[in-house]
């Protein structure tokens, strides 16, 4: 008997039809928790390096988290990973909704996909009846249109993730998108090469928990804690002072910053948009929270966003929240990222008015700034003209361009358009955290230790009297004598940086959403879920016993199996920097020190790979041998041994 | 709006109404559940706990398709409707009912609480069987689970008074009960047997 998890994988093999219902391993339960987790050591076992993210033989793996399903509440996640073909390195990328709780009723943690499938198809899952079905009728059909037929095809408590127009063409930065939710990065693409348009799923089988009457007790306490606690959710969802992004984020293609843009009359401009034209807000399975703005705008299917999901558009055309709303139904209806598609678009403009592009590259391109949106969006999501090399990010379309357009990606890393963010002084955290996560986007990363001091000791020891969250008794100290942002010791950067991606692993393992967790931490500390509770949430649930240092370990697994993912597909000390405009005051030497650091206290080598060591201690063994195999590890690799010099040093010369 | 609301047996909780031969109307205070749909945020915590009340051995799983209240939600439509499993019914009703939400007729049968045999909603997925809302009835609760967990406040529970309808006593029913009263049930049987033999 297996609790929390089904214990199976549903394997679909779209070359050759084959579908296996798998029993996975139990011990993985304790090893990677699940997730993320048990889907890296999946990639990691079955994709060598040398198999290109458009290849039958990559992998596209749908993972419900480990407490989806469960009466764990604000746990809904999947994820979904595949190698992109954007950074052709891991991709993680996830969704909220009820797609993976479906996965668990229909008796799956997994979906694993193979091969390619010869036409498009679609897949039709009910519990143990799983079946690949020619999907003609749906070819070309927007995400929401895509879901709607399928709906009224199968019947409405099918659960749909599907791709539209652009992830059928293989735009990398389209996205699978399932109800108010979507996963970005790289997964639309791989759907689209696999020929896979929309996977329907429905499930009736029970889901175990161990300690039943306890979970049960502790699912309504912790629904109850979410309700009430405002530290959690998406705060930007009832708080209308959008100044922060508006007067920090950069505009255009990640350019300018409109310090004391955000006034009292645009505040009441865009809330009069925003509350005649909204329908409802919207939560996730089993989550009382209402983070999804569902909108209504004329001539557009309904379409819901979160956070800066409202304001990616218009400020990269420098227009108004109206023009977001006009834009947003249509680009999520094709299936396109609403973080990626807004910069390659200005990108391109910034191309078209210095020259490099021309109007013979843009024939019949509008005068008019929304119209010009709308003319990339729909070259782009056709592949047609200058949109085919558009659709392939900044990064690339700069180097095909040529004629001095690599200059104007300059907001790339590791050849992922990062959030738009141009700031004064370097942020230590930041830049480890921007440098070496692996999840291509910031708020994938940070987010336990707050992002800035606050202003006086009384308040500072308030927030530390409250903070039942920090990890442990140092962050605290550190907090209570924080009081310049970038004034922190590379003792402090590394251990929050740490901290910061741990929690992130932790929720992608256990299907747990960031805004009760990992993420929201940052601001206000109270997060309903840490690394205090977790442990004995998963206790509970399963009824295999996990303590905090336990689970601290999986992290460090977890995290180090991506790590040996993408080193073994090319990763190096080289690909780990923060965009160079990000702040305008850097100091080289020290960001490498800094570095160096980091690497040290992850027990990484000076080219930012685990040491045999570091690996084996994790029981990573197999990662150890397969490095020393192709001769990515000497055997005699060492780390580069200067944090205790430098650890206690603040930044200088910023 | 579309407010659906539904009597639930609490037989405990109501003033049992006295009928006499001249049908006096009566007054009987009732609790019900209550669903507004503007309010509900769909994240179907009522299924899921329903689930575990219903679940053998309690508590012991959660399964949204076991539970006596489904959400249906339509995203694109924005419609978010919570039902109820009403009463089994053996055959298919000929004329489906249609409801109007927001001015919008809907001609199916998505929206009955009935278990019935065209559909296999409120029905147990393995055995079949039907499933019907108990209020829960004989749980340590004074509200049902549902609305307890339902933190968006789209299900209340709220009391109100009702009039019954006295239920009128044919002269028939009076004579029988006049007999039942001075011989017992069991010579009142025996004497009607006997009697229609000789019909």
């Amino acid at each position: 008997m297996r609790y929390g998890e089904t214990g199976y994988f549903l394997e679909i093999d779209l070359s050759t039809g084959n579908i296996e219902k798998v029993e996975s391993d139990p011990k993985w339960l304790e090893l990677y928790v699940g997730g993320q987790g048990t889907a890296d050591r999946i990639l990691w076992d079955w994709v060598p390096p040398e198999v290109e993210p458009f290849s039958p033989e990559n992998l596209l793996i749908f993972s419900a988290g480990l407490f989806c399903g469960t009466p764990i509440p604000g746990a809904n996640r999947t994820i979904v990973n595949t190698f992109s073909p954007q950074t052709n390195l891991h991709a993680h990328t996830m969704m909220g909704s009820y797609f993976g709780p479906e996965m668990k009723f229909a008796g799956y943690d997994k979906i694993i996909f193979k091969g390619k499938a010869d036409r498009l198809v679609y897949i039709v899952i009910y519990n143990d009846k799983v079946e690949i079905r020619d999907a003609s009728h749906l070819k070309g059909l927007g995400t929401y249109e895509t879901q709607e037929v399928l709906k009224k095809e199968l019947g409405g408590r099918f659960q749909i993730a599907a791709i539209g127009p652009a992830g059928e063409n293989r735009v990398f930065y389209a996205s699978v998108d399932h109800s108010h939710a979507s996963a970005a990065r790289g997964a639309g693409a791989v759907m689209g090469d696999k020929g896979i348009k929309a996977i329907a799923i429905r499930g009736t089988k029970d889901l175990y928990v161990a300690n039943a009457e306890k979970v049960f007790e502790l699912g309504n306490r912790l629904r109850k804690e979410i309700a009430e606690n405002p530290y959690v959710g998406d705060w930007m969802a009832v708080d209308e002072d959008d100044s922060f992004h508006h007067d920090n984020f950069a505009w255009g293609n990640a350019r300018v910053r409109r310090k004391g843009y955000w006034t009292p009359e645009i505040q009441e401009r865009f809330t009069k948009i925003k509350y005649e034209h909204l329908d409802r807000q919207t939560g996730c399975f089993n989550c009382p929270k209402r983070c999804h703005n569902v909108i209504s705008w004329p001539g557009r299917k309904r379409f819901s966003y979160k956070c800066f999901g409202k304001d990616t558009y218009h400020m990269a055309a420098f227009q108004e929240l109206d023009f977001s709303y006009e834009i947003l139904g249509i680009a999520q209806n094709l299936g396109l990222d609403s973080y990626t598609t807004p910069q390659v678009i200005a990108f391109a403009l910034e191309l078209y008015d210095a020259g490099i592009l021309t109007d013979n590259d843009l024939p019949g391109m509008p005068k008019d700034i929304k119209g010009r949106f709308f003319y990339f969006l729909d070259k782009i999501v056709k592949r047609e003209g200058i949109g085919d090399v558009l659709a392939d990010g900044v990064y690339w379309a700069a180097r095909k361009i040529g004629r001095g357009a690599e200059a104007y990606d300059h907001n790339t890393t590791k050849k992922f358009e990062q959030v738009p963010i141009k700031l004064g002084k370097l942020n230590p955290p930041y830049f480890l955290m921007i440098a070496t996560g692996e999840k291509m986007n910031i708020t994938q990363i940070e987010g336990s230790f707050p992002q800035d001091p606050l202003p006086t000791r009384e308040e500072r020891e308030k927030f530390v009297r409250e903070w039942v969250a920090a990890k442990d008794e140092r962050f605290k100290k550190w907090f209570l004598e924080w009081e310049k942002r970038e004034r922190v010791t590379i003792e402090m950067a590394c251990a929050i940086t740490e901290w910061n991606e741990a929690m992130h692993y932790i929720d992608d393992a256990t299907g747990l959403c960031g805004f009760v967790s990992s993420f929201r931490g940052q601001f206000g500390g109270k997060t309903v879920y840490h690394i205090h509770n977790i442990p004995h949430f998963i206790t509970l649930v399963t009824g295999v016993e996990f303590d905090e240092e336990k689970l601290w370990t999986v992290y460090k697994r977890n995290r180090n199996l991506v790590r040996a993912l993408n080193v073994r597909r090319g990763m190096r000390r080289e690909d780990e920097k923060p965009p160079e405009d990000h702040w305008a005051v850097r100091n080289h030497e020290y960001e490498q020190i800094l570095l160096d650091c980091y690497y040290e206290y992850q027990g990484w080598t000076k080219e930012g790979i685990p040491t045999v060591e570091t690996l084996k201690k994790l029981g990573l063994d197999f990662v150890a041998e397969d490095f020393l195999k192709r001769g990515i590890l000497t055997g005699d690799d060492e780390v580069p041994n200067v944090y205790e010099k430098y650890k206690d040093k603040y930044p200088w010369g910023i | 709006m579309f407010t659906k609301s539904t009597k639930i047996s609490t037989p405990g909780e109501s003033k049992k109404g006295e009928c006499d031969m001249e049908g006096e109307k009566t007054k009987k205070r009732i609790k019900e559940i209550r669903f507004d749909m503007d309010k509900c945020n769909g994240c179907r915590s009522c299924e899921i706990v329903c689930s575990q009340i219903h679940a053998s051995p309690k508590y012991s799983s959660v399964n949204p398709a076991k539970a006596r209240i489904r959400v249906i939600i339509d995203e694109f439509a924005d419609n978010y409707i919570a039902i109820r499993a009403g009463q089994y019914t053996e055959a298919e009703c000929n004329a489906r009912n249609s409801f109007t939400i927001r001015g919008r007729e809907f001609g199916t049968c998505e929206f009955c609480p009935a278990s019935c045999p065209s559909r296999d909603a409120f029905k147990d997925p393995e055995s079949g069987l039907p499933f019907k809302c108990d209020g829960c009835e004989g749980e340590d609760t004074d509200t049902p689970w549902c609305v307890r967990e339902c933190h968006s406040g789209a299900l209340t529970y709220v009391e109100k008074e009702v009039e019954e309808e006295p239920k009128k006593t044919d002269e028939l029913s009076v004579s029988v009960l006049s007999l039942l009263r001075r011989h017992g049930i069991e010579k009142v049987v025996d004497t009607i047997a006997k009697v229609a033999k000789e019909l």
